[in-house]
């Protein structure tokens, strides 16, 4: 037995949502470790994102708190949220003539006001962040010039500009070959490693969540399906309820978290081509 | 302070400083330039000594219209740069999204109805015309998806301006004082205006300018969308409103002093952009400074092409910024604001 006590550092207690007035879940409960990688998945539709946003207060729950290290997180300021809990959306807007530099930069906006506009540590935190995101060669960038992968680095150094112990990121790897989602992915690990920030992010690919998580939560019909360690959670069973999915999970070859593989219905193992 | 980037800070102070240095030379060209050519010694002279012969054409009208195009060209470039901020459209512009429009109606209205013609008048009812429009136009912006894309909601807006400037017409047209009163405002000039009762409308403009200022902050986060820009502790509505404040306050300042003076707002900012870039603490004061050389250069080129006789800087900028939202909506990239 460990004595390894956890911390809670994000909670939804009773939460109630809709998307376009559709019920997705009533009265979810779902607490969140301090200091873990905590991933999302289910079937498109299942309400992850809907979720994310929820935990994130870029949605209010129709019914329901969500919580912030135990306090309600509608009652605290939102600049104070915003400098303990960081959430990057799925599409963020990228502004015209903007460099990745300034880019970055505003991440640094919780720590700044009126009277209180650009220190030392704000650019302290900033050069930490296009360093640790590799972006630092391309930080005097327009940000509109930059590739899917490059972009996405920098989304991901502007929240890390914010200097947050607790990161949202929506669907990081969405549109970005497999190099460029290791690329995302061991970056979010590493974060996490690291400065010990609690990540909670929505995945699509499973074998690539549970090789980067430390905990999955498989979300669908409006309730939490299964929770857990990435072998506790990845069974054939789960997977067949969730997703309605026919697969077997074998050990990944290359670091022994669960490997999804697809089973073809029977007859069709052979590929046909048709002249 | 205010920038964090290395080479770029530079690049914009030297901007900035490059349009400091065009203000003064289009003050300086708006001072001696105009039907009577004065030369630099005798308008320095006058500035001095208001006894002189030319005192009359210096303080009585060459003064009075370069102060007011500093002032007016100002308001106009900071109103387009906020309005183009927090609508995230490229074609935003008081004049075309109809707040202009709103405040004469309102000015209208109040020389019809209330025989209003004072300054301080003109400026409540520019502000209260000129703060519905804005409302409404906001309001068609954030309506949805469809509507929010450049160049359907520059056209609801110009539909809605053409609709404010009809009933406007009527109004005028209904009532011969009204009318007399309407023509010399209406087409947006500099000259014939003097410098008595400026006070409002520099009240109300500075008053603008600080909302502007302390939007600038939240018009950078609302340009990575509202999520994020709620993610990194933005209060949405509080930059909204800020944000309104400043485009209402701007717009009838700018429109009590000379009347409605069109595309200022729109060309302005992009000129700007392409100087400091697309942060706004930078953008704002660029665009301000940009929106005064503007002004002032169409003002002289008013003077001048039409031998002794003038032609308002309306009607110049009207000709210009035509050519100027054709180029803009052609460029490929607008739709990334």
């Amino acid at each position: 037995m460990t004595t390894t006590t956890t911390t809670t550092a994000l909670a939804a207690r009773g939460v109630t949502l809709a998307y376009d007035g559709d019920p997705v879940f009533e009265g979810l409960d779902l607490e969140v470790e301090t200091g873990r990688v905590t991933t999302f998945i289910g079937a498109n539709g299942s309400g992850k994102s809907t979720l994310l946003k929820a935990l994130g207060r870029v949605l209010r729950p129709g019914s329901g708190t969500v919580e912030l290290d135990g306090a309600p997180i509608r009652s605290l300021p939102t600049r104070e949220v915003a400098r303990r809990l960081a959430i990057l959306p799925q599409k963020p807007l990228t502004p015209t003539a903007t460099s990745v530099r300034d880019l970055v930069a505003r991440g640094r906006h919780p720590h700044q006001s009126m009277f209180r506009p650009w220190t030392a540590a704000d650019a302290a935190a900033v050069d930490a962040a296009l360093a640790a995101t590799g972006m630092a060669a391309l930080a005097d960038r327009d940000a509109g010039s930059l590739s899917g992968g490059q972009l996405q680095r920098a989304w991901i150094a502007l929240v890390l500009a914010q200097e947050a112990p607790v990161v949202l990121l929506d669907e990081p790897t969405t549109f970005l070959d497999l190099t460029h989602q290791l690329d995302v992915l061991r970056l979010v690990r590493s974060i996490n490693r690291t400065r010990g920030t609690t990540v909670v992010m929505v995945l699509h690919d499973l074998s690539l969540a549970a090789r980067y998580s430390d905990r999955l939560v498989v979300l669908g019909r409006g309730r939490v399906l299964a929770d857990g360690a990435p072998w506790d959670v990845l069974t054939p069973e789960v997977l067949r309820d969730a997703f309605d999915l026919d697969a077997r999970v074998v050990p990944d070859p290359s670091c022994g978290t669960p490997l999804v593989v697809p089973v073809e219905p029977a007859g069709d193992h052979a590929p046909v081509w048709v002249g | 302070m205010l920038t964090t980037t290395t080479t770029g800070r530079p690049r914009r102070a030297l901007a900035v400083a490059a349009l400091l240095v065009a203000v003064a030379a289009a003050c300086l060209v708006s001072l001696l330039l105009g039907s009577n050519r004065l030369g630099l010694g005798t308008v320095l002279t006058a500035l001095v000594d208001r006894s002189q012969d030319v005192g009359d054409v210096v303080w009585g009208s060459r003064v009075p219209r370069t102060v007011l195009g500093l002032l007016v060209g100002a308001c106009m470039g900071v109103a387009g740069a906020v309005m183009q901020g927090q609508t995230r459209n490229p074609l935003a512009d008081p004049g075309i999204f109809g707040v202009t429009a709103g405040a004469g109606l309102a000015v209208v209205i109040g020389l019809y109805v209330f025989d209003a013609s004072s300054v301080l008048a003109t400026l409540v009812l520019a502000l209260v015309g000129a703060a519905v429009a804005s409302v409404v136009v906001f309001s068609v912006a954030a309506l949805g998806r469809g509507l929010s894309s450049p160049v359907p909601l520059a056209i609801a807006g110009t539909a809605v301006s053409a609709l404010l400037i009809a009933a406007t017409s009527y109004l005028v047209l209904a009532d011969e004082t009204t009318l007399a009163g309407y023509r010399i405002w209406v087409v947006g000039s500099l000259s014939g205006r003097s410098l008595t009762g400026i006070t409002p409308a520099l009240v109300f403009a500075v008053l603008g300018l600080l909302c502007a200022v302390a939007n600038m902050r939240s018009l950078d986060t609302l340009a990575l969308g509202t999520e994020l820009a709620t993610g990194l502790g933005e209060s949405l509505l509080r930059a909204r409103l800020v944000g309104l404040a400043a485009i209402t306050l701007l717009t009838a300042s700018a429109v009590a002093l000379t009347g409605p003076i069109g595309f200022v707002g729109l060309t302005a900012p992009h000129l700007a952009r392409a100087l400091v870039g697309g942060g706004h603490r930078w953008l704002l004061p660029a665009s301000g400074l940009v929106g005064a050389v503007v002004l002032l250069v169409c003002d002289v080129v008013g003077r001048l092409i039409a031998g002794t006789a003038e032609v308002e800087v309306g009607v110049v900028l009207t000709v210009l910024g035509g050519v100027a939202f054709v180029l803009i909506v052609r460029r490929g990239r607008m739709a990334r604001l």
